[in-house]
């Protein structure tokens, strides 16, 4: 290690002032800090000492997270595709198949947003921030398998300029940079990431006969609007003849057709739970999150007009990328709720938001999206009346 | 409402018997660090100088220096005072002669040295019947003895104003800071002053004087028997101990109240002072950390110079020495002086090393609040050596819950500090920087990821609503 120690000392010079490369210093230091965790010490006055963690590890954290779905979806991409042509074929060909959809997406992700995010760092000669090494996972995670990538490109950069850089960078942003990413191919370009064409990558083969490339979101909705059959009844009949399953139990566990990394509510589960234990995201958002769905749900049984909204709330739970949105969009910390108290209330609605979306709105089949945008716009709001409230309370201390 | 966690107390669960509260709180974190000092006098050759160092005093604006080098002085000599506070007279610790008043950039007055004699005297500063003195005579005394800068003024933590009369006195009778001294070690056999100073203090205030002790552990000889004072018991992990989280649920600062503080020796002093007549600058010191072969205590005076209680004393040669503790303590030299309000000194490796990828690497040998670093680190049940790298670089404030998790108050922290950071002063008064001072804020800076230097930043906070 002293070796790369050296080098980075015998770079150095270049990049400080007066050095040739002097407007890059940032990345200098950015680069040696992943190698190295600096030889930075405490103030002479104050904390002597400080905490082990850093930005740098929850931020890993966060990825480490992913990975399970990650891995899963590169597996169901490969699954689905040889479901849709009917060929049997081992499961190191579906992650063969699988890997070649995805890694382009998560490299494109990663190359273009880090671009973006290193150029801003040298123009406004801020450090570089461990951000984006979550949002570039995010970001491919939510695609469609077989997205343009220019198309990824292109979000990428519109997320991290206009979602994060313009608002001053990293612990600034108030959208979630991945969900804006998301939103803007959405409205850009919606014919590559909406429809029932584009979540099963057939890669120019011809699916077999009877199937369906339709997500369990808009299967459950066109038995809403045709009432011939209960949406279960429907989600269970779809694409059966060919063995596809939308039962319960696999929309749990995500062998299902949707963007790459939010069909498995069990992988969500799974990032949730190392997100929960090592205390990195907000467990009560997750939990308000998937009670208020549940509650909404059952609140529209009540109501029930049609058939979608006579669904199992549980199903909620499943179908898309509901589960996958509230464990790692919802509890991004800079973009959610920052009061204990406002958490509560952030994540519920959420739940409840995407619920509504999904079953009464024609145009858009899924709401996860929708709702964690418009929740991070009124998260402000919500801290404002519970930073209020704790305002009033030592007001009123104060008069009594 | 409760499950909500809508903060009302605090996540404390507090109690009413008689007057005197039981405070349970739950929010907060034991450091257990390595170097902890045995309960014994260690046979350290005495210190030989000693000094007042004004930086120590907050709130000190115009120090004026009362001797010339080359003087000689007996312990409660007049050394200098504030031109701003000219009542309060600070005195010289020990007697011996001045040799430095050693000064800074634009003539910045940073230290009186003065070298101790083999025997310290004492200037008779004349004995007192408290009953028989009024309360002007009995600040009078206490201010020009050089015991006054012990009492400190909330808000702001400053060197309390003789003119003002306080809603309440605050002592805290544990220290729950990393490696504290033990006060019924340092303070054994001091009784009857503590309860003479206690009577004192029961004098300068219009309420009540709130003696808050350790609700978990067996309490002290020394405060076991206290009268002429509320009793008040605290437990739960750091921050318990810290004076301003027990006024925030005892008696809260509002905005135009005033209160005072007085830590156990200094209300051992004020009692020395009332029933010898002397100002007794005689004190015994912790020290302590993960690099001093014998941690144990020494018994010495304020202001001790540390280099003969190191010398020798020392594993490893690259340390910090720490006046105070490592979390809200000051940085000295291996020649420095301790500390006006410390107890404690801690010496601990310095951290200026690069570590190879040691932002990522699992391990369940550092110290952290987080379980991020290591979902395993509960296997270490141990004590953690510690070192002074921040272990990350500044960062702007992204996660969110922490803070919270480690301030007992009903205060929302990151939007304190934000309100410090853009200078709003209605937004700093309305969400509590009355109540707090840097040490309260000594944990939120030691968990904090972004690594903001916050104590500093809560400092600015209170000059500005001071001077404004």
């Amino acid at each position: 290690m002293k070796a790369l120690q050296n080098l980075f000392d015998k770079l150095k010079p270049n990049f400080e002032k007066g050095g040739k490369w002097e407007k890059f210093y940032t990345l200098y230091e950015g680069h040696r800090t992943i190698a190295f965790a600096p030889d930075l010490t405490t103030k002479a006055k104050g904390a002597q000492i400080k905490d082990a963690v850093d930005l740098k590890r929850v931020m890993i954290t966060v990825v480490i997270a992913m990975i399970p779905a990650l891995i899963f979806g590169i597996l169901n991409v490969g699954y689905q595709h040889f479901l849709a042509v009917g060929e049997e074929v081992t499961w190191v060909d579906r992650a063969l198949f699988g890997a070649m959809a995805v890694l382009p997406t998560l490299i494109v992700s990663y190359a273009v947003g880090l671009l973006t995010e290193f150029t801003f760092c040298v123009i406004r000669n801020h450090p570089i921030s461990e951000g984006y090494l979550v949002s570039g996972m995010l970001i491919a995670l939510v695609m469609p398998p077989f997205i343009p990538l220019w198309q990824v490109a292109l979000a990428t950069i519109f997320a991290v300029v206009i979602g994060k850089e313009v608002f001053g960078g990293t612990g600034m942003n108030i959208l979630n940079v991945a969900m804006t990413a998301r939103a803007f191919l959405y409205f850009a370009y919606p014919a590559q990431i909406s429809g029932d064409q584009v979540w099963t990558y057939l890669s120019g083969e011809t699916a077999v006969d009877g199937f369906s490339g339709a997500t369990a979101l808009s299967v459950a909705y066109n038995a809403g609007v045709e009432g011939t059959q209960t949406a279960v009844e429907a989600l269970n009949a779809h694409n059966a003849s060919i063995g596809g399953d939308f039962s319960f139990m696999n929309l749990f566990m995500g062998w299902v057709p949707g963007s790459i990394g939010e069909t498995s509510t069990l992988m969500a589960l799974v990032g949730a739970i190392i997100l929960i234990a090592t205390g990195v995201a907000s467990w009560k958002i997750i939990v308000s999150g998937f009670a208020g769905a549940y509650v909404m749900g059952t609140v529209l049984n009540l109501l029930a007009v049609n058939e979608y909204m006579a669904i199992p709330p549980q199903y909620h739970w499943v179908m898309g990328g509901m589960a996958f949105g509230l464990v790692f969009m919802a509890t991004d910390p800079v973009s959610a709720a920052q009061t204990e108290t406002g958490k509560w209330i952030y994540g519920m609605l959420i739940g409840v938001l995407t619920v509504i979306i999904r079953v009464t709105n024609p145009a858009y089949p899924e709401g996860i999206m929708l709702a964690v945008l418009l929740m991070n716009v009124f998260a402000p709001l919500i801290d404002y009346y519970v930073v209020k409230a704790n305002k009033t309370r030592r007001l009123q201390r104060a008069t009594v | 409402m409760y499950l909500l966690d809508l903060g009302r107390f605090s996540k404390a669960h507090s109690s009413k018997t008689d007057m005197s509260k039981i405070v349970k709180l739950k929010k907060g974190f034991d450091l257990k660090l390595v170097g902890k000092a045995n309960q014994e006098l260690a046979d350290f050759a005495p210190a030989q100088t000693f000094a007042i160092k004004p930086t120590d005093f907050i709130g000190l604006q115009r120090p004026k220096v009362l001797v010339n080098e080359g003087d000689t002085v007996k312990a409660g000599t007049p050394i200098m005072f504030d031109k701003a506070m000219d009542q309060v007279i600070y005195t010289s610790p020990v007697s011996g002669q001045v040799v430095e008043v050693k000064r800074g950039e634009k003539r910045k007055l940073l230290e009186i040295k003065i070298q101790a004699d083999a025997t310290i005297t004492h200037e008779d500063l004349g004995k007192a019947n408290l009953a028989s003195l009024d309360r002007d005579a009995l600040v009078a005394k206490i201010a020009g003895s050089g015991v006054w800068p012990s009492i400190i003024q909330r808000p702001y933590g400053i060197v309390a104003n003789p003119a003002d009369t306080p809603k309440a006195i605050f002592v805290s009778g544990f220290d729950t800071n990393p490696l504290a001294a033990d006060y019924g070690f340092t303070l054994k056999g001091d009784e009857n002053y503590f309860q003479a100073g206690i009577d004192a203090l029961a004098k300068l205030t219009t309420g009540k004087v709130h003696l808050n002790l350790d609700g978990a552990n067996p309490t002290p000889a020394v405060f076991a028997n206290v009268k002429n004072a509320e009793i008040n018991k605290f437990s739960g992990p750091h921050p318990a101990g810290n004076v301003g989280i027990q006024i925030h649920h005892l008696d809260p600062i509002n905005k135009g109240e005033i209160a005072w503080t007085v830590n156990p020796y200094g209300v051992v002093q004020i009692g020395k002072l009332l029933l010898e007549g002397i100002y007794d600058a005689s004190k015994v010191v912790a020290v302590t950390g993960s690099e001093v072969t014998k941690a144990a205590y020494v018994k010495t005076y304020t202001g001790a110079n540390v280099s003969t209680f190191t010398k020798g004393n020392l594993n490893s040669g690259h340390v910090r020495v720490i006046s105070g503790n490592v979390l809200s303590g000051e940085k000295i030299s291996l020649d420095g002086y301790i500390g006006y309000y410390h107890n404690q000194i801690t010496v601990i490796p310095e951290g200026d090393y690069e570590e190879f990828l040691g932002w990522i690497k699992p391990t369940t040998s550092k110290l952290s609040f987080s379980k991020a670093l290591g979902i395993f680190s509960f296997l270490n049940k141990g004590e953690f050596k510690v070192d002074t790298n921040t272990h990350g670089e500044e960062r702007p404030f992204v996660v969110t819950g922490v803070f919270e998790k480690v301030l007992p108050m009903d205060i929302l922290p990151t939007y304190l500090f934000k309100a410090i950071v853009s200078e709003d002063f209605d937004e700093m008064e309305e969400l509590g920087l009355y109540e707090i001072i840097e040490e309260d804020v000594a944990l939120c800076e030691f968990v904090d990821p972004s690594k903001n230097d916050l104590q500093e930043l809560v400092r600015n906070g209170i000059e500005l609503l001071m001077y404004s």
